[in-house]
């Protein structure tokens, strides 16, 4: 079995801010981590690597410093690992990622098994490149994954959708996006460590996956950013000491609630 | 290297930054006297160009391959999602947005439905708004599949063109959209929560949060069709039906591939609330301080007609289920009244809800973050403002009957 997971480096969000005077991104001493639920998709591959017996391959698509997420996958047991970096990929929306990342996955293996995602990556949210990924691969999508059962070339997962869990069946190959509710992912070990920091790790550009520059970066992104601005900040709170009166910050909820038809 | 998409003509540049401070993304910067771009930062919004008082920049991007038939794309579609013949509520609340959007663009809207045994959710969604309904009622619809989904709602735009579609951000239609755009080679914008058509373009502008909430995008589709986008549940109002608006239905038949993948079984039951759909949300925190204390929640959701949210540290702490988790590793909430007992209000937490209409905190320290984004904050000890309000709706409730 080959398993090729997806992975993003991304800001830690907590920590972007705009800018009040300039209307532009503050990003200076933001730190970069690997997507959280991207996390969930690699202890999945490595959970069935655990059980059966397969190749874990981690594609990461992004600048050169995202090699970082790359070796701490490869500590944690990814098998190999390859970087998808080129300047023609900039400004990419999600149908140019998608399309680049799958011209990747080709170049790794022509048909691999199971491609994993996390649900969607906390920067953009979009949750839309792994099932773009499936359809440029033209194989199977199921989405919200929180586990995944092998068993010869059958899948069995559960997902988790809006109303409650469903169990899915289906024959492989297909692209899955995998959910927090899926394992908690695994540490890297310390031989991990001491393997992952002296690999070099491949870097591959458009023209080494064949991509073709109009399907690339701006160029290949229909959708276009008009413009940035910071969110409308919530105003006109009333703040209540409810430590002496308990009761008098009871009666406020009642009538609040009471004001909006609740209760 | 590949060029950035902007030139800067650096016997034009005089240094006066204008251009610097019009860019949204940060991709220019002052090198000595003059501006330079940063190639991988630049989106080739071109706000620089407009804002250069010397026109010392230009644009390097290729002249646009216009799609010569851009023209041939009309109307604007809302997907219905239904399931089991139910359609869903927040395809009602597009459609109330659509028929905004169809006024200003001068347009028709049209409703889509793919199913089996769907054809009685024509005459509410002509009720609500739309003037048009495509029915595919097949048996191969039954039941949610994405390349089958895909495959019926590609040969629909195939064959009527569509200028906008629009889905709600569920978990069938943010996945089964990101397909639909895909095949067609065109944008889709997640999660918008504002839509509009501008009165000079006539494109549609999607608006959405990016970076955990902490800026706003406004986003548009130029030089591809369908535009497509999808909205969050409980983001837009949904108009009362009016029974009397008359409509068309459409019966389409396709013939569609075979599914890659199978439900050999759903599991519904009361524990999976969905909180994205819920109006009122009764959300507990770490100062629950323990699994038991949720009950005193769960007891408040039930007297309001609520549900149960909660921030991470309860899930992750063993006390619940994730399905419950408000939050950016969790859900995004919209409800009209959210009550916050014991939540501090971390970023993530905070994304996952400042949509709500009415936001209520209880926590015991002052200085918590959930009370900037508050209607009513209150200070003060949850384990005694929890049973007392309870004491209090119940009160209330049985005063009415």
């Amino acid at each position: 079995m080959h398993i090729v997971v997806c992975v993003k480096q991304v800001p830690d969000t907590t920590n972007v801010r705009i800018n009040p005077e300039t209307n532009t991104l503050m990003r200076e001493g933001v730190e970069s981590i690997i997507n959280p639920f991207d996390e969930f998709a690699l202890e999945e591959a490595l959970k069935l690597k655990d059980a059966h017996g397969a190749r874990v391959t981690v594609i990461s698509m992004g600048p050169p410093q995202a090699e970082v997420v790359l070796r701490e996958a490869m500590a944690r047991g990814a098998d190999d690992v390859v970087l998808l970096t080129d300047r023609a990929f900039a400004g990419a929306d999600t149908l140019a990622t998608s399309y680049a990342i799958s011209q990747a996955i080709k170049k790794v293996n022509a048909r691999p098994d199971l491609v994993l995602f996390g649900k969607q990556a906390i920067d953009g949210d979009t949750a839309q490149v792994g099932p773009g990924v499936s359809e440029f691969l033209d194989c199977a999508l199921v989405t919200y994954v929180k586990s995944i059962k092998v068993e010869g070339d059958t899948y069995t997962v559960e997902t988790q959708m809006d109303e409650g869990v469903d169990v899915i069946e289906g024959k492989m190959p297909a692209v899955m996006t995998v959910v927090k509710e899926a394992s908690t992912p695994r540490f890297a070990t310390l031989s991990g460590w001491m393997q992952a920091k002296k690999v070099e790790i491949p870097r591959w550009g458009a023209k080494e996956v064949k991509a073709e520059a109009a399907m690339c970066g701006l160029e290949g992104s229909p959708t276009k950013v008009v413009k940035i601005f910071a969110p409308p900040v919530k105003t006109g709170g009333v703040r209540m000491d409810g430590r002496e009166e308990p009761s008098a910050a009871v009666d406020a909820i009642v009538k609040l609630l009471q004001d909006k038809g609740v209760a | 290297m590949a060029d950035a998409p902007i030139f800067i003509d650096p016997a034009k540049c005089r240094g006066c930054k204008k251009c610097i401070t019009a860019c949204p993304f940060d991709a220019l910067y002052m090198e000595g006297k003059l501006a330079v771009v940063k190639p991988d930062e630049c989106r080739a919004c071109n706000a620089c160009i407009k804002a250069c008082p010397f026109k010392a920049i230009t644009s390097t991007a290729k002249a646009e391959t216009k799609k010569a038939n851009l023209g041939d794309f009309k109307g604007i579609w809302v997907f219905a999602e239904q399931h089991h013949g139910k359609v869903q509520e927040v395809a009602y609340e597009l459609l109330a947005t659509g028929r905004r959007l169809a006024k200003d663009r001068g347009c028709e809207l049209a409703a889509v439905v793919l199913g089996h045994n769907v054809k009685d959710s024509a005459s509410h969604l002509i009720a609500a708004g739309a003037d048009k309904v495509y029915v595919v009622d097949q048996p191969e619809l039954a039941e949610y599949e994405a390349n089958v989904y895909t495959d019926a709602l590609n040969q629909l735009i195939a064959k009527y063109k569509p200028e906008v579609i629009l889905a709600g951000a569920t978990a069938v239609g943010r996945a089964f959209f990101a397909k639909v755009a895909v095949r067609a080679r065109t944008g889709l914008t997640a999660d918008c929560t504002a839509l509009s058509i501008d009165k000079e373009s006539h494109l549609l502008h999607q608006t959405r949060p990016a970076f955990g909430g902490n800026i706003m995008a406004t986003i548009m589709t130029p030089n591809h069709r369908p535009q497509m986008a999808t909205v969050r549940p409980k983001v837009f109002k949904m108009t009362p039906p009016d029974a009397k608006r008359k409509g068309e239905t459409l019966l389409e038949a396709l013939k569609l591939v075979t599914g890659d993948t199978r439900i050999i079984k759903a599991e519904r039951n009361a524990s999976n609330v969905n909180i994205a759909e819920a109006e009122i949300i009764v959300a507990g925190g770490r100062g629950l301080k323990k699994a038991e204390n949720l009950e005193q929640l769960k007891r408040l959701a039930d007297l309001l007609g609520g549900v149960v949210g909660v921030s991470r540290a309860c899930v992750d702490a063993g006390w619940i289920s994730a399905s419950h988790q408000v939050g950016q590793t969790g859900k995004t909430v919209c409800p009209k009244i959210y009550l916050a007992f014991g939540i501090s209000g971390a970023i993530q937490h905070l994304e996952g809800m400042r949509g709500a209409d009415t936001i209520i905190a209880i926590n015991n320290d002052p200085h918590a973050a959930i009370f900037n984004v508050a209607d009513l904050g209150i200070v003060g000890d949850l384990f005694e403002i929890l049973p007392m309000l309870i004491e209090a709706v119940e009160a209330k409730n049985n005063g009415a009957k």
